[in-house]
């Protein structure tokens, strides 16, 4: 056994740079001759826009150019796209509207980019920028997604009632009938609330173009450069892909914000060449942030679950509108159909499911993927509907669960929604969450919180998730416009050390680390002789990025197929060296030894002879470096139960989470501290949508919601300290591991654990966030009710 | 432009700068020192924490003018000149209290700050006192560990006071 191998809680090798000061993300970047990029933004969520008077601000010290949506069309640069190709259940194509870098004739959303100053210093660009002249003319907005159908303005004149699709998946007709003769029916209707993202670290570019070499450099932050080179070369034409050259340095967070390709990218990398070659460089600040990352979540849902009278589930209808946002971000069309409505089955084995999705165009900021993209969507509204169908017919909860549950003798599973899961134990997660947090001594702990004046509640989450995205061909036949494989390369040098090239990128989660031991564990040599290289298109082979839990899954799986061709070569060279047949050669913990003799070679010396072939069987390459593409065959499908316990202030509305319990099924586990952090992390963002987060925009189309005074992030004082258990589970079939991913669970599991705490505590439910004026003036309502 | 000068990380600087340069556009443009992070625009996040003559402050709500003469702490003046880490340091990565560290210099220097004016806090004191700083990613919980962890070995392995 390797130290530092799988299984292990290394030390992230990532932190030393980190804690000393020394990480090196994209706004740490200078470069010789470096310039300012400041963009000017629509102050309006719909307006023509009459002109921009460059020679307003063309005297201003220091300003270099100023660049307009004229400017764009005259280069012939190309559109955003996204890149994911949903069609309506008639048939017709979804409703792509045009998304220029700058706007041409016509702002859609507050925030929406319409020229950008490029200046010597900062200062001097943010001051021309605020200076500059842009004639607008206002229209009406379409800012409510409840109202965008029949709201007779469009935000795209192609899309009429700014519907882009109308979607479904499932067999209606099946449902209909069983909803018809069900002995009870539970129906809900529930708001899946907006939230911004917020990285810590805000987006950053900076582009620069070498008329030497004729090569465009891009730095950003991005959780997937090789996606970002090849948007920005295919589509939008800044720079042909073999002249461009992408890179993520450190990434400070992303969640998903940071896998889109925006214009503001493009725009510094095209502004470069506009004026000579100099570097330009721009930094978002947390207020531009706020209006123009894109945004998540954002549904509007009716949905009905049949029963027959003992209680099994017998259908589900959904129907849901999502707010897409004013354009089509890269991924925004596949969140709310592929990553939704696929998930619907949950863990329970529901004959009959049908779901129709509205995505509609609103004059707000983009709305695609963020931590769990659609998942996080489903969960909450199965699982709020599962709690409060099991209190309509006098069940409990946990047990009307686990009646309905898929049972662990039926994998591989097929759901009415298209996946088929390979494996699950929802028991053993189930069980294991209601023995820690102690289901039996509820009562008496509610007890206790009345004789304190409080409400106290406990509310129950079994969710699941699709990750390890994704098996090219099936996406590709739901209209996915790229393949999803993941590649790597493994090398070693002369002396025994090794290089792993990923075309995953890590935004935060501790790849170098989880790789390290992967590559250590496989090919027996330590940890610390493993270096891992991602994040810059000239180095790493092509891959796809890090989202979708699918880093370690796919990512890892072609790390780990690249080393078990390092293996098998290394078998050829050592029975040269051994002077036996390569059919004896055994490999194990870093050394080749010939079956039943005391013969054997390390690792290191078979590298040095692949480098130094001196003495090395005639029919083979020298050197040891070795690639692998991994292309899924399947999802992986994490699963688990989270259990949340609240207490209630009814005097103030305050709502205290005392426990929270996440058992997860997560497969085999590299790192069990990476891990747990990343749950964590998902809870706190799950916490935050329950009881904090809201984006709001006013029937103007402004953001009310636009900063850190407004937008209630998550602080240290309003969680507690988790239980949080992710020991093996069952291990993936889709990859040679065992891994299923686990980025995104702690996000998707707990909002409805929390919510259905709150609704048992008080008696009925509230809408996200659960904010303390919410839940006291439902108290009220309550009381006065019953007088 | 206005010349200021002060002692960063031990080191006397100065430097010609315009009256409205913030101390953290100091610290990071005119002296490279890029530790120093900026998450926002309100004063809210605490990326940008470090110590002006012992105390921690928000970079980004000082003028740099406004340190004339001070003694400055950044994250990278945090280890002892031969890299020995401070325990906060240590304790962060030990107890895996950064995941993709934009926040954590920040937080470093606030958590210092904390464990000079209280060297045995509870938990609840330390989830109180990082209310002025952010992080998206570790949930907090990996970091209140490592706050009680430096603490101890800060008090030389002592177990804290009970809460």
């Amino acid at each position: 056994m390797v130290e530092n191998g799988i299984g292990a809680r290394s030390l992230r090798k990532e932190d030393q740079r980190f804690i000393t000061g020394k990480g090196r993300y994209t706004d740490d970047i200078n470069q010789p001759g470096q310039t300012y990029a400041v963009f000017v933004r629509s102050p309006h969520a719909h307006a023509k826009v009459n002109g921009v008077d460059k020679s307003s601000v063309a005297d201003m010290p220091g300003v270099l150019a100023v660049l307009d949506g004229t400017d764009v069309a005259a280069d012939g640069l190309g559109n955003l796209i996204c890149g994911w190709a949903v069609k309506s259940k008639d048939g017709s194509d979804m409703k792509m509207g045009p998304h220029p870098l700058l706007a041409q004739g016509k702002v859609r959303y507050v925030g929406d980019r319409v020229a950008v100053v490029v200046a010597e210093t900062y200062a001097q660009a943010k001051d021309a920028a605020e200076a500059l002249d842009v004639d607008y003319t206002e229209l009406p907005a379409v800012v409510d997604l409840a109202k965008a159908h029949d709201a007779g303005t469009l935000v795209h004149d192609m899309a009429a009632n700014n519907l882009i699709y109308d979607w479904e998946i499932g067999d209606g007709a099946a449902v209909d009938a069983a909803i018809a003769e069900a002995a009870h029916v539970s129906r809900i209707d529930l708001v899946n609330n907006r939230l911004v993202p917020n990285a810590m670290e805000p987006r950053a570019a900076i582009g620069t173009y070498d008329s030497g070499l004729d090569q465009y450099t891009c730095y950003v932050t991005s959780q997937n450069p090789h996606v970002h080179r090849l948007v920005m070369a295919a589509f939008v034409q800044v720079a042909p892909e073999h002249k461009l050259r992408v890179i993520g340095p450190d990434v400070g967070g992303g969640f998903g914000s940071k896998i889109f390709i925006y214009g503001e990218e493009c725009v510094v990398t095209w502004a470069s060449k506009k004026i000579g070659g100099r570097p330009v460089k721009w930094t978002c600040e947390r207020s531009e942030a706020f209006l123009s990352d894109a945004h998540g979540r954002d549904h509007i849902s009716h949905a009905e679950l049949a029963l027959d009278a003992d209680g099994n589930v017998t259908a589900l209808k959904v129907e849901t509108k999502a707010n897409i946002g004013a354009y089509m971000s890269t991924f925004s069309s596949c969140v709310p159909t592929y990553l939704y409505a696929t998930l619907l089955a949950g863990q329970y084995k529901t004959p009959v499911i049908h779901a129709n999705v509205k995505a509609y165009y609103t004059n707000t900021a983009p709305v695609d993927a963020y931590r769990g993209a659609g998942r996080p969507e489903a969960s909450f509204l199965l699982e709020t509907l599962f709690e409060q169908a099991a209190k309509e017919i006098g069940k409990d909860p946990a047990e009307f669960r686990r009646m309905n549950f898929i049972p662990k003798d039926a994998f591989p599973y097929q759901t009415p929604v298209a996946l088929i899961y390979d494996i699950g134990d929802y028991e053993a997660t189930l069980d294991e969450a209601l023995r820690l947090i102690d289901y039996k001594g509820f009562p008496a702990r509610k007890l206790a919180a009345e004789s304190r004046g409080k409400k106290r509640g406990i509310g129950f989450s079994c969710y699941i998730e699709a990750c390890g995205i994704a098996p090219s061909a099936v996406v590709g036949s739901l209209g996915a416009g790229v393949g999803l494989w993941e590649s790597a390369k493994v090398r070693f040098s002369h002396t025994g050390k090794v290089q792993v090239l990923t075309g995953t990128h890590s935004h935060g989660q501790g790849h170098e680390t989880t790789f390290s031991q992967l590559v250590a564990d496989k090919l027996g040599i330590p940890y610390e002789d493993i270096e891992v290289i991602h994040g810059d298109t000239e180095k790493t082979p092509v891959g796809m990025g890090t989202y979708g839990s699918r880093s370690l899954a796919v990512g890892g799986e072609a790390i780990a197929r690249s080393c078990d061709k390092l293996i098998a070569k290394g078998k050829k060279i050592a029975a040269h060296l051994m002077e036996a047949a390569e059919a004896d050669i055994e490999f194990k913990d870093g050394t080749y030894t010939v079956k039943g003799t005391d013969k054997s070679k390390a690792m290191g010396e078979v590298v040095f002879a692949a480098y130094v072939p001196h003495n090395y069987p005639p029919d083979l390459e020298p050197g040891m470096e070795e690639g692998a593409f991994f292309d899924p065959p399947n999802f992986t499908f994490p699963s688990g139960t989270y259990i949340c316990e609240v207490e209630v202030d009814p005097d103030t509305g305050v709502v205290r989470i005392e426990k929270l319990v996440a058992v997860d099924d997560f497969g085999n586990v590299i790192n069990p501290n990476i891990v747990e952090g990343q749950v964590h992390g998902g809870l706190t963002q799950g916490i935050g949508q329950a009881l904090l987060e809201g984006a709001i925009y006013d029937e103007s189309g402004q953001l009310l919601t636009g900063s850190y005074m407004d937008y209630t992030m998550p602080r240290a004082d309003d969680v507690p300290s988790f239980e949080v258990v992710t020991s093996a589970g069952t291990a993936c079939t889709s990859n040679s591991m065992g891994v299923k991913g686990c980025g995104e669970a702690g996000a998707i599991g707990s909002p409805p654990a929390v919510i259905n705490a709150i609704t048992d505590a008080i008696g009925g439910r509230v809408e996200m966030p659960a904010t303390p004026q919410k839940v006291w003036a439902a108290l009220q309502g309550m009381a006065q009710a019953a007088r | 432009m206005t010349r200021v000068s002060m002692t960063v990380n031990g080191k006397a600087v100065s430097g010609e700068i315009e009256g409205r340069t913030l101390l953290v556009d100091f610290l990071r443009q005119n002296l490279g020192l890029t530790g120093t992070h900026v998450g926002c625009d309100t004063s809210q996040c605490g990326c940008c924490v470090v110590h002006v003559d012992g105390r921690s402050v928000k970079a980004c709500t000082m003028l740099a003018a406004q340190a004339e003469g001070s003694s400055v702490t950044t994250v990278e003046g945090l280890a002892q000149p031969d890299g020995t880490l401070h325990p906060i340091q240590a304790a962060f990565r030990e107890h895996h209290g950064l995941q993709c560290g934009f926040c954590t210099p920040g937080m470093l220097m606030s958590a210092a700050d904390l464990l000079q004016q209280n060297p045995s806090p509870t938990e609840h004191e330390v989830r109180d006192w990082l209310e002025g700083n952010m992080c998206r990613c570790t949930g907090y919980h990996n970091i209140v560990k490592a706050i009680l962890a430096a603490a101890e070995t800060m008090q030389g392995g002592m177990p804290r006071a009970a809460e």
